[in-house]
């Protein structure tokens, strides 16, 4: 089976209800689109995540009202280095989207989205015990898996797979 | 049940990050090594006498760093790290990983090798139930439920053995389909299970449903309701519980669930024994599932025709020379994989499953991350116990069924 190219048009993927409800909003905070394999990436520029998560939450149409998961992607060593994911599901209308901000390396921070969704208490922990992306406004930002006293943030990159020795 | 000796007062400061403690309260540490934890989960309570003031799950005990080492892995070895992850559900972690690898691919799979995933998955949906059952209710002291449980568990496992020679960690289902084509009257013992099984689960009913201690230990106990269940994230059957009906083999199937016929179990109580209820006619549902299964069975290929992907057959490899070239690409240098990235959801036995993976073009995974349900029920045990008795707290953690390798990874 063939796999078909991926849309980056964000005309011809407006039907989508996550996105429509975005450019109905404020189209300038959707910075790229992609479909690919049935799923839809919108990039979201950094400072506006936890309003357009609460927008899409409480969109009339399609809320998307489930944070599925909350993780992170390094790209080490280019730049912007961190992607942090957002995957949005709506249990009404069992639709899904996934939502990307990209972060410099040099100190990656984001707001947090647990007044959005109390869930993503432990997801936003553990995206910043094991990359090290600081979310500001988060009630309890400590490590979650790795002991309080560990080096490093193990899922970068640049952390060697057996660790340091 | 003698009390625990792993419950023991601790001092100190500890919780009091974000808010202050008064001298009415105590804090008290249960776990990691508490029988009705099911595992090494650690919970810090702040108890005000009988009360529950405040629980902190404590985790990571278990964390062994498996989506660092799925980064240095062939797409292929990721498969036996997956079983590890859920060690009740092996095939469900094996599906999942395996769905989204082909997503990336485009792999169109034979209906045969479909089949049997939905069969296999919905025993180890049995399985992972039956372990359940049996704990949830032995913590609450009801001993024999425990023992028969883990006697129809037993003949789930020796399936499981049938198929992959292995009880436990499976690694059944591979990229592009089945490891093996099932032994030689495997359906037949499958089938006179299924038509066994129902009665079993009457059986359970009988000792635990309409049982007054057991519903006196449930009953509007651990109680979360819709808007909490999915601002916590709650999954599976404590969303379900409390009155959400999703279920991901209904709403968005995937490897062939559309053909099949099934109920989702919903029930709106919010409490323990409403997901007592869901799990157990999850445990119907399911064998009908497994009857349908076996009923339309379809002949045919176990693995996708893909040789650059898939392994040979064995006789293939021995015999012509190509396979064998195919063979030892594979092996030595595992196989690429279009860039891109997937999110895979499954309906497992605890909620929704989720494997999202990155791939930058070549023979490993950038990035494996695994979206745990019993990581996203977590989060609601606080809101179950808050303000309610100190016993009441197992019965809340059995019925959110943790399992703490799927917690850490």
């Amino acid at each position: 089976m063939l796999l078909a190219p991926p849309i980056t048009d964000i005309e011809q993927l407006k039907s989508h209800p996550a996105l429509a409800r975005l450019v109905e909003w404020n189209a300038s905070v959707v910075e790229a689109v992609k479909f690919d394999r049935d799923e839809i990436t919108i990039w979201i520029a950094k400072e506006t995540i936890r309003e357009v998560c609460a927008i899409l939450r409480d969109s009339a149409d399609c809320p998307f009202n489930y944070l599925c998961d909350l993780t992170c992607v390094d790209w080490y060593p280019s730049e912007p280095r961190f992607e942090v994911v957002y995957h949005l599901l709506s249990i009404p209308h069992k639709e899904r989207v996934r939502l990307k901000a990209r972060l410099n390396g040099s100190s990656p921070a984001i707001e947090s989205v647990t007044s959005v969704w109390p869930s993503a208490n432990h997801y936003e922990r553990e995206v910043f015990d094991l990359f090290g992306v600081r979310f500001t406004g988060h009630p309890n930002l400590q490590r979650i898996m790795m002991p309080d006293d560990w080096e490093g943030h193990p899922l970068r990159k640049d952390y060697p797979v057996e660790g340091y020795r | 049940m003698t009390q625990s000796p792993a419950t023991v007062a601790v001092p100190g400061p500890d919780l009091t990050s974000d808010r202050t403690s008064d001298d009415r309260t105590l804090v008290l540490n249960m776990g990691p090594q508490h029988p009705s934890t099911h595992g090494v989960l650690r919970l810090v309570l702040e108890i005000d006498g009988e009360t529950v003031v405040r629980l902190k799950p404590e985790i990571g005990y278990l964390h062994t760093g498996i989506e660092k080492t799925c980064e240095a892995k062939f797409y292929q070895q990721v498969v036996p790290l997956t079983d590890r992850i859920d060690y009740l559900c092996p095939m469900t972690n094996n599906l999942c990983y395996c769905l989204a690898v082909e997503k990336l691919l485009g792999l169109e799979i034979p209906p045969r090798a479909q089949w049997m995933r939905v069969l296999m998955n919905e025993l180890t949906r049995i399985n992972s139930h039956l372990v359940w059952l049996g704990t949830h209710a032995m913590d609450l002291g009801a001993m024999t439920v425990f023992l028969y449980c883990f006697r129809e568990r037993e003949d789930v496992l020796r399936f499981f053995e049938m198929v992959s020679g292995q009880r436990m960690m499976t690694s059944y289902f591979r990229i592009g389909g089945l490891a093996l084509e099932p032994p030689l009257g495997f359906f037949e013992k499958v089938k006179k299970f299924a038509d066994r099984f129902p009665g079993n689960v009457d059986e359970y009913e009988g000792l635990l449903t309409g049982n007054p201690i057991f519903m006196m230990r449930t009953k509007g106990v651990g109680h979360l309701s819709a808007e909490d269940a999915i601002a916590l994230g709650a999954c599976g059957p404590t969303l379900r519980g409390s009155g959400v009906d999703i279920d991901l083999r209904r709403d968005a199937p995937y490897t062939g669930y559309e053909n099949f016929k099934f109920n989702v179990p919903v029930r709106t109580e919010g409490d323990v024994f409403a997901r007592y209820l869901c799990r157990v006619a999850e445990l119907r549902e399911s064998i009908g599932i497994v009857q349908q299964a076996l009923a339309g069975m379809p002949e045919g290929p176990i693995k996708a025709d893909s040789p650059k992907v898939v392994l040979p057959d064995r006789e293939k490899m021995k015999t012509q020379m190509e396979a064998l070239i195919y063979h030892f690409k594979i092996i030595t240098e595992g196989f690429t994989v279009p860039a891109g990235e997937v999110y895979q959801a499954i309906e497992s036995p605890r909620g929704e499953m989720g494997y999202y993976i990155v791939s930058d073009g070549t023979a490993k995974p950038y990035r494996v991350h695994m979206r745990g349900p019993s990581y996203a029920n977590l989060q609601a045990l606080a809101k179950m116990c808050e303000g309610q008795l100190i016993a009441d707290v197992v019965a809340a953690i059995g019925s959110i069924d943790i399992v703490l390798g799927d917690v850490d990874r």
